[in-house]
Order: structure tokens, then sequence, then C-alpha cells
């Protein structure tokens, strides 16, 4: 069992989660986009997901069911509905460092609509997170249009979110934040066997954007171990943007190559860059599909591992999703389908198993946990996780 | 100092986007100009999809589909927005291949 605080001491209300707070309302809105925007101006199949997914890393456990259901109404409208849940459980090394491992519990439903009328998809949909502490809700509105013989596809997204951030065990602490969206793509069809894409994303966040569980360290030679924590200060504002191109080409017999690379930056400072090549082969009924991810980023202005003092900067931050880093991501993902006629009531279905292997490693956040060190000098940081997803679908 | 390994991998990365815009528009332009008999300069912009319907049977496969599998690629996303500071423009507009 974990242990549960109640009481308001610092160390309680730094217990708190692995996973950046202000990411939530952001990954709803990313949840949003790419259940309900990812596909062409034809309307989505009918079909059921069921999954089971589990991330295990640096000391936490993240796992819990997901439902997708979708299904159309005479042949422009079509509805769908999600249901996600993550159970929290462990102790990430920022809750190491200043507090107890704890256990909690995320809940999403989204649902969304699309209307398609001739070469245009007109997508909504609304998505509620909830936690005991954290509240975010989003909107979003996409139209994407066919053209050029159907050779190239042009999708414009809007969303807008709105965060409630609440403390455990600090009735007092509420605080907000807004969060809005624009997005732009282009799809192009360049050869028989080529596709190409572009994406832009420009988000804007204002409001209460730091994790409350989260803390800076700085020096304090009175301390028993030379330095102390405090609470982040973050700017109230955040302005980014996301550039991505992929490529999906289909190889002489039958299988693919697919990659990707996007570049960010943002307000803060940071600059980053990913990008990725996989494999698809099929074989039979089975389906075998590899990849391998690289990440980096340059960290924000105002991240520091270790402060000079309590208030050496008006904003300050040691978040290591703040830092420098890269990691890298490989996966391997298999799956087998059925196909069953096309006159009867379900058409396909599949099963899939999919694993990822995922290795991060900082260039300026230590580990304070590491015993008898000199401060400031701790071993750097680095973990390895794993990200697994069993589930099956079912066409109708 | 922060910098910038970075900083230069993002640039070259943003060059190669911008010469694969240019590329693309011309591509997608497939445009000239040509002078007539009175010297004036006429514009032939010619432009017409270049994979014909039934030229598409590889697009259409669905191991070529960005999005086939919706509920893996949400919870990828999660995990990878949860993780990392960049945010954003991970999913393209799809599709295009005129399938349907």
């Amino acid at each position: 069992m974990f242990n549960s605080h109640n009481d308001n001491s610092l160390t309680s209300r730094l217990g708190k989660s692995p996973i950046s707070r202000i990411c939530y309302g952001f990954i709803i809105c990313v949840l949003l986009m790419t259940t309900m925007g990812v596909y062409a101006a034809v309307l989505p199949d009918d079909r059921s997901d069921i999954m089971y997914h589990k991330y295990s890393g640096d000391g936490v456990s993240i796992d819990g069911p997901s439902y997708l259901l979708r299904k159309k109404v005479g042949n422009h409208v079509s509805f769908s509905a999600n249901y996600y849940v993550d159970t929290v459980s462990g102790a990430s090394i920022d809750v190491r460092a200043t507090a107890s491992p704890y256990q909690e519990q995320r809940k999403e439903t989204s649902v969304g609509v699309d209307y398609l009328n001739e070469k245009t998809l007109l997508s909504t949909g609304y998505t509620n997170s909830s936690e005991n502490d954290f509240e975010a809700n989003s909107v979003f509105l996409g139209v994407k249009q066919d053209f050029f013989g159907d050779l190239s596809t042009v999708s414009i997204n809007w969303s807008k979110g709105w965060d409630e951030v609440g403390v455990r065990g600090d009735d007092s602490f509420a605080e907000e934040a807004d969060r809005q969206k624009f997005g732009f793509g282009w799809t192009q069809v360049m050869t028989k066997s080529l596709i190409m894409g572009f994406s832009a994303e420009h988000i804007s966040d204002e409001g209460y954007l730091n994790n409350p569980y989260r803390s800076i360290r700085f020096l304090d030679p009175d301390s028993e171990r030379g330095f102390r924590f405090t609470r982040e200060t973050y700017p109230t504002t955040r302005s980014s943007n996301a550039y991505s191109i992929n490529a999906n080409y289909y190889l002489p017999y039958r299988a693919a190559l697919y990659a990707d690379a996007r570049i960010y930056n943002d307000s803060w400072g940071i600059d980053a860059n990913n990008f990725k090549l996989g494999y698809i082969h099929p074989i039979g009924g089975w389906t075998i599909d590899i990849f391998a991810r690289h990440y980096s980023q340059e960290s924000a202005d105002f991240y520091g591992d270790l402060f000079a003092r309590e208030d050496e900067f008006n904003f300050m931050a040691r978040d290591k999703e703040m830092s420098s880093y890269s990691g890298i991501t490989a996966g391997l993902h298999l799956s087998y389908e059925w196909q069953f006629s096309q006159t009867a009531t379900f058409k396909k279905s599949s099963i899939h198993f999919e694993y990822d292997y995922m290795r991060f490693d900082y260039d300026n956040f230590r580990d304070v946990t590491a015993v008898d060190a000199v401060v400031g000098e701790e071993p750097l940081f680095g973990f390895s996780a794993y990200v697994l997803k069993i589930y099956a679908s079912i066409w109708y | 100092m922060k910098v910038s390994s970075n900083q230069s991998f993002n640039t070259v990365i943003s060059k190669a986007i911008k010469l694969g815009v240019i590329l693309a528009a011309i591509a997608l332009g497939g445009c000239s100009s040509t002078i007539d008999e009175m010297g004036k300069t006429v514009s032939n912009f010619e432009l017409e999809p270049w994979v014909k319907p039934f030229e598409r049977s590889n697009l259409a496969d669905p191991i070529m589909a960005v999005g086939r599998n919706p509920i893996a690629l949400s919870y990828a996303k999660h995990v990878h927005e949860s993780r990392e500071g960049a945010r954003g423009a991970s999913g393209s507009a799809g599709g295009g291949c005129g399938c349907n």
C-alpha cells in the first residue's frame, strides 16, 4: 500500500504527480484531435476498441482501460465516444526527493460528432478529465477538405481548454488556466506509393501553468543536506509553435516505411525536436510494426537544478520536463486480423500487442536521492520505462 | 549558457521543410510561362492530379494509414506529451488518397 498524506505539509503537497499537471489539459486537446480528426474527408469506420494500457518506469506505474466506440447514423454523421482511465501509483524521482508514494486515478470522457458533406468533413468534440485535485474541460472544432482530385487534404483545427487546479489537502488552493490551440495540416499524395504531410500548431496558455506539487531546490548551508525545496514559480503565459512533416512509403512488396520529424520552440525558451522511423510488414493475417524514435530538448530559460537562494529569480523551475534531455523509444507492435463477410454484422476484428521501450537521459537534472554526494555534483538522472498496449478491435 | 546542437539541428530541419514546401509548390504548380506572337507573356498553368483513382491501390492499403488504430495512437501521444516539454503538431491532416 502507498502512504496517503492528508496533512497540509509541504512534503505532502509535493508528493504528487509524476506527470506534469500542466500537460493534462493540453493532452485532452490532443486526444480530441487524435480521436476525431486524423482521417480524410470520409466518415470514420464503425468500430469499437477495448484496450488495457500500462506505463512503468522511474518507480511509477500507470495503467487502466480505454474504450472507444464509433457509429455512423446515415451517410453524413458519425458519433464517437471514448472513456479512459489512468490509475497512478508509485513515486517518481520528484516525489522520492521530497515526499512519499501515492495512488490516484484520472478519468477522461470524450464525445464527438463528425459531419460529412461531399468532400468536407466537419468535426466537433468535448472532453472532460477529472481527478480529485484537477479538472480539465476542452472543446474542439475542425474542418477538413479534400481537393485536387482527392490528392490533397487541408485541415484547420481550433480547440479551447479550461483547467481548474487544486492541491490535495489544501482546500484554499484554487487556480485556473486557459488554453487555445490553432492547427493547420496539409496531406499530399506525392506518387502512387508515397503520401507526405505537413502540420503546424500554435498553442497559447494563460493562468496557473506550473505543477503545484513540483519544487525547486536552493542552497541552504544551515539545513542538514545543504539545500532545501520550495514550490516552483512559472510565468503565467506560454505560447508555442510546432512544425512537423511525415511520410508513408509503400515498398515494392507489401510493406511500408514511415517517418516523421518535428521541430518545436516556445516562449519559455524550450527548443526541441524529434524524429521517428518505422517499418510495417504484413504476413498473412499478422502485421509486424517496428519503429525507433528520438527526442531531445533544451531547457526552459528559468530552469535550474540548484538555485543559489530561495528567491533568486522571479521564475524558477526544476521540473525535469523543463530541463535539457534526450530520449529514445523503440517499439514492437504485433497484430492479427480476421476478415468476415461484408454482409455479416461484424465485418472484421483484430487483436494487438504493442510494446515500447523508452530511455531518458538528463543533461542538467541531478539525482538528489544519491547518498553522500556533494551538493550540486550528484549524478545526472536517467531512467528506463516500458509502455504496453493490449487491445481488441471490431468493425461493424 | 543554453545551446545548441539542437538549435543547429532545428535550423537544418527548418531549411529542409522550407525546401520541401518549395519543391511541393513547384510540383503542385507545374506552371510555366511562354511568350505569344504579340510578345505578351502567357501563363500556362496546367495542373492536374497525377495519380489517377485506379492507381491508388497501394495508398489504400491499411498499412499506409497513419491513424489506423486511433485508440493506440491517442495513448502513444498521451505518453509522449506527458514526458516531453514539446507539444503540438504531432499529427498530419491524414488521408488524401481519395480511395473512397
